[in-house]
C-alpha cells in the first residue's frame, strides 16, 4: 500500500502535463514525469534538419553577399560607361571650364565649385543653428519639450526632397528675390559675394534649402554624440563654480568636438549627393557662378537635368563620370564621419553608466 | 537613461555666478561674473531662438503644404489621370497607383534581402572578417546618393532591357532600401538575448527554425519600424526613378512599361509653367506627405503591439 501510494497520486499529474501540452501545471514541484512527452514525441519524430539548415545558411549568406555585389556591380557600372569620356578628357576633365554639349567639349569644374558653394552655404547656415538646438534640447530645455522638439526635427527629415523643391520654388524663391536678396546686397554687398541679377533662383536659395534638409542629421546626431558625454564631466565642471555655459562649452562641447565634426561632415554628405530640391532651385547653369545670386549646378542637378535628354555617347559618359566622382566623394566623407562619430560614441553606454 | 534627470537638474540647481567665489569683490572680478552671467543667458537665448528658427521651416512647410494641398485636392485628383495642358480638371490616379506598384516591388525585394543580410551578419557573421566587409559596403551603399542610384539603375537594367519600366525603378528603390533594414535588422537581433536562442536550440529546435521563430519573431517590432522607416525613405524618392521608372502621363500598370509614379508628378509638375499643375503638384505633395506620415504612425502602433506581444 505504502508504495503504491505514490505512484496513484503521481498518475493524475502525469495524465495532466501529457494532455495539457501547452505547459500548464497542476501542481508545481511535481517531479519530471517518466512518460514521453507529446512535444518530445514530436521533435523526435522529425529529421534533423541539418539539411535545411545548410539552405537556410546559404540563403543568408546570399542575401548578404548580394550587398556586395550591389556595390561592386553599381562601381563597375559607372566605371565601364564613363570610359569614353575618361578616355577622351583624363584627369582635365574635372578642371575644364567648358559644359558645351553642342561642340562635345565637357568640363566639370562649374559643377564642382556649384557643389562646393552650396553646401558650403548650406553648412555656414545649418551648423550654428543645428548645435544651438542640439545644446538646447540635451542641456538646457524643460524634459517635458526634449520629446517633442526631437521629434519635430526629426519630421523635417521625413519631408521627400521633391516637396522641400516644391514648397522652394513657391515660398523661398519670391523670399530670396525680393527680401533676403536686397537686404544682404544692402548689408553685405561691400563682400562681393552679392551682386550681379538676383532672379530667386540661384546657389544662395539651393543652400538655404540645403540647410533645412541637412539640419536634421546633424542636430540629431551632434545630440547623441552630446548625450554620449558622461555625466561626471558636467558635474565636475560646475562644481568648480562654472556658469551653465561654461560647463556646456569647457565639459561637453570639448569632450565631443570629434564627434560633432563628425555629424557635420555627414551633413556634408547629405549636402553634396542632394538632388531633386538643388535641381529645382540652383537655375540650372552650367558656368562657374560669380556671385551667391548666379543660377549654377552642382554635380547631381547636372545629372538630374541633362541626363535623360543627353544625346551622343560622350555625353552619356560625361554624365555617368560626373556620377562616378559624386560617388567616390560621397563615400570619402561618409567615410570620414562615421569614422569620427564611432570614435566618440563607441564606448557611450559603458561610460554613461 | 536614469542618469539623465541628474544631468539635466544639475545646472537648473546652479547660480549662474557663483557667489562664494569673490563675494564682496567690487573690481574687475565682480565685472567678470556679471559678463559671465550675462554670457550664458544669452547663450540660453541664442539656443531657443535657434531652435525656433528651426522649426519655424517645418510650420511653414507642413503650413503652407496643408493648405495649398487641401484647396486643390478634389475627388478627380484620386480617380482620373492627367489631362492635357490647358485643359482644367484631371488627377493623378495613375501617379498613386504607380507609386504602390513601384513600391510593392522594392518591398517584395528589398525586405526579404535587407532581413536576410541582417540575419546573417547577427546569426552567423557577428565579427568575421566577411561580417565587417559586408557592413562596410551596407555603409557604403547607404551612403550612394540617390541621383548615382538612378544612372546606375539606369545603366544596370534599362540599357540592357532597351526600355525603361516600372521593373527597373522598383528594383532601384529597392537597393536603397536593403542596407537600412540589413542595419537594423542586425541591431534588433543583437538585443534578444542569447539564453532565449539556447532554450530553442536545447528543445532540439534546428537553428534555421530557432532563427525564424524565436529570434526574428522576438525582435520583429524593431525589424517593421525598421523595414518601415526605410519604405517611408523611398517612397519620396524622385531621383532613381527619373530615369528608371520614366513617369507617363497615361494608365499604366504593366510592370514592363515607363510608370507613373507621385513624386515623379510632383516634379515634373511643379517645374511646369502652368498653373494647373502648380495645383496638382501641391495637391500630389500633401497626399505623398500623407502616405509617408501614415505609414511611419501606423508602424509605431504596430510596433507598439508588437513589443507587448514579445514581452507576454
Amino acid at each position: 500500500m505504502i508504495n503504491t501510494e505514490p505512484s496513484r497520486t503521481r498518475l493524475p499529474a502525469v495524465l495532466a502535463t501529457a494532455k495539457n501540452s501547452d505547459g500548464a501545471r497542476d501542481e508545481p514541484g511535481e517531479e519530471i514525469p517518466q512518460t514521453i512527452s507529446p512535444i518530445r514525441t514530436f521533435l523526435m519524430g522529425r529529421s534533423s534538419g541539418a539539411g535545411v539548415d545548410l539552405l537556410f545558411y546559404g540563403v543568408m549568406v546570399l542575401c548578404a553577399v548580394s550587398i556586395f555585389v550591389i556595390v561592386l556591380a553599381i562601381i563597375f557600372v559607372l566605371f565601364q560607361n564613363s570610359a569614353l569620356s575618361r578616355h577622351q578628357f583624363g584627369f582635365t576633365f574635372f578642371k575644364g571650364q567648358d559644359w558645351d554639349p553642342v561642340s562635345g567639349l565637357f568640363g566639370a569644374w562649374p559643377f564642382i565649385v556649384g557643389t562646393l558653394l552650396s553646401s558650403l552655404i548650406a553648412l555656414v547656415i545649418a551648423v550654428p543653428l543645428a548645435l544651438g538646438v542640439a545644446i538646447f534640447v540635451t542641456e538646457l530645455c524643460p524634459k517635458f519639450l526634449q520629446g517633442p522638439i526631437s521629434f519635430l526635427t526629426e519630421l523635417l527629415a521625413a519631408i521627400p526632397s521633391v516637396v522641400y523643391g516644391l514648397w522652394g520654388i513657391f515660398v523661398l524663391v519670391p523670399l530670396v528675390r525680393d527680401h533676403v536678396g536686397p537686404f544682404l546686397l544692402k548689408y553685405l554687398g561691400w563682400t562681393g559675394l552679392f551682386g550681379g541679377l538676383n532672379i530667386g533662383v540661384g546657389l544662395l536659395t539651393a543652400g538655404i534649402i540645403l540647410a533645412i534638409m541637412i539640419l536634421p542629421v546633424i542636430s540629431s546626431l551632434t545630440r547623441d554624440v552630446m548625450r554620449a558625454v558622461p555625466t561626471s564631466q558636467r558635474e565636475a565642471v560646475l562644481a568648480l563654480g562654472a556658469t551653465r555655459w561654461e560647463m556646456i562649452r569647457t565639459g561637453v562641447l570639448r569632450n565631443a568636438r570629434i564627434g560633432i565634426v563628425g555629424s557635420i561632415i555627414l551633413g556634408l554628405g547629405r549636402a553634396l549627393g542632394e538632388t531633386m530640391a538643388v535641381t529645382m532651385l540652383i537655375g540650372n547653369r552650367a558656368e562657374v557662378p560669380h556671385s551667391l545670386f548666379s543660377p549654377a549646378h552642382t554635380l547631381a542637378s547636372v545629372i538630374a537635368n541633362e541626363f535623360s535628354e543627353a544625346t551622343g555617347d560622350l555625353y552619356l559618359s560625361s554624365l555617368i563620370e560626373i556620377g562616378l566622382a559624386l560617388f567616390a566623394v560621397t563615400i570619402v566623407v561618409n567615410a570620414i564621419a562615421r569614422l569620427l562619430i564611432w570614435a566618440v560614441t563607441r564606448g557611450a553606454p559603458a561610460r554613461v553608466a | 537613461m536614469a542618469i539623465e534627470p541628474a544631468g539635466v537638474s544639475l545646472p537648473d540647481n546652479t547660480p549662474g555666478p557663483v557667489p562664494a567665489s569673490e563675494p564682496k569683490s567690487t573690481g574687475p572680478g565682480r565685472n567678470r561674473n556679471v559678463l559671465r552671467s550675462v554670457i550664458d543667458h544669452s547663450v540660453t537665448g541664442l539656443s531657443i531662438l535657434a531652435t525656433v528658427v528651426v522649426l519655424a521651416p517645418l510650420v511653414a512647410i507642413l503650413g503652407y503644404l496643408l493648405f495649398k494641398g487641401f484647396s486643390s485636392l478634389n475627388f478627380a485628383f484620386f480617380t482620373q489621370a492627367p489631362r492635357p495642358v490647358g485643359e482644367a480638371g484631371g488627377g493623378m490616379a495613375n501617379a498613386i497607383v504607380g507609386s504602390g506598384i513601384v513600391l510593392a516591388i522594392a518591398s517584395a525585394i528589398g525586405i526579404p534581402v535587407g532581413i536576410g543580410a541582417g540575419v546573417y551578419l547577427a546569426e552567423y557573421g557577428r565579427n568575421g572578417v566577411f561580417a565587417n566587409f559586408v557592413r562596410f559596403t551596407a555603409d557604403v551603399l547607404n551612403g550612394v546618393p540617390s541621383i548615382v542610384m538612378g544612372i546606375a539603375a539606369y545603366s544596370l537594367i534599362v540599357v540592357r532591357q532597351h526600355h525603361f519600366s516600372a521593373m527597373a525603378g522598383g528594383i532601384a528603390l529597392a537597393i536603397m532600401m536593403v542596407p537600412t533594414i540589413t542595419r537594423t535588422t542586425e541591431e534588433m537581433l543583437a538585443t534578444v538575448p542569447g539564453a532565449v536562442r539556447e532554450a530553442a536550440l536545447g528543445l532540439g529546435i534546428p537553428k534555421w527554425r530557432t532563427t525564424i521563430s524565436v529570434a526574428l519573431r522576438t525582435a520583429s517590432p524593431g525589424i517593421i519600424t525598421g523595414c518601415m522607416l526605410a519604405f517611408s525613405r523611398v517612397a519620396g524618392e524622385t531621383a532613381p526613378l527619373l530615369f528608371t521608372a520614366f513617369g507617363n502621363q497615361f494608365w499604366s500598370v504593366k510592370l514592363g512599361q515607363p510608370i507613373a509614379a507621385l513624386p515623379l508628378q510632383i516634379y515634373i509638375y511643379a517645374v511646369s509653367p502652368y498653373d494647373e499643375w502648380h495645383r496638382l503638384a501641391w495637391a500630389g505633395a500633401l497626399v505623398l506627405i500623407v502616405l509617408i506620415m501614415a505609414s511611419v504612425t501606423l508602424v509605431r502602433i504596430f510596433a507598439g503591439r508588437g513589443v507587448l506581444k514579445g514581452n507576454s
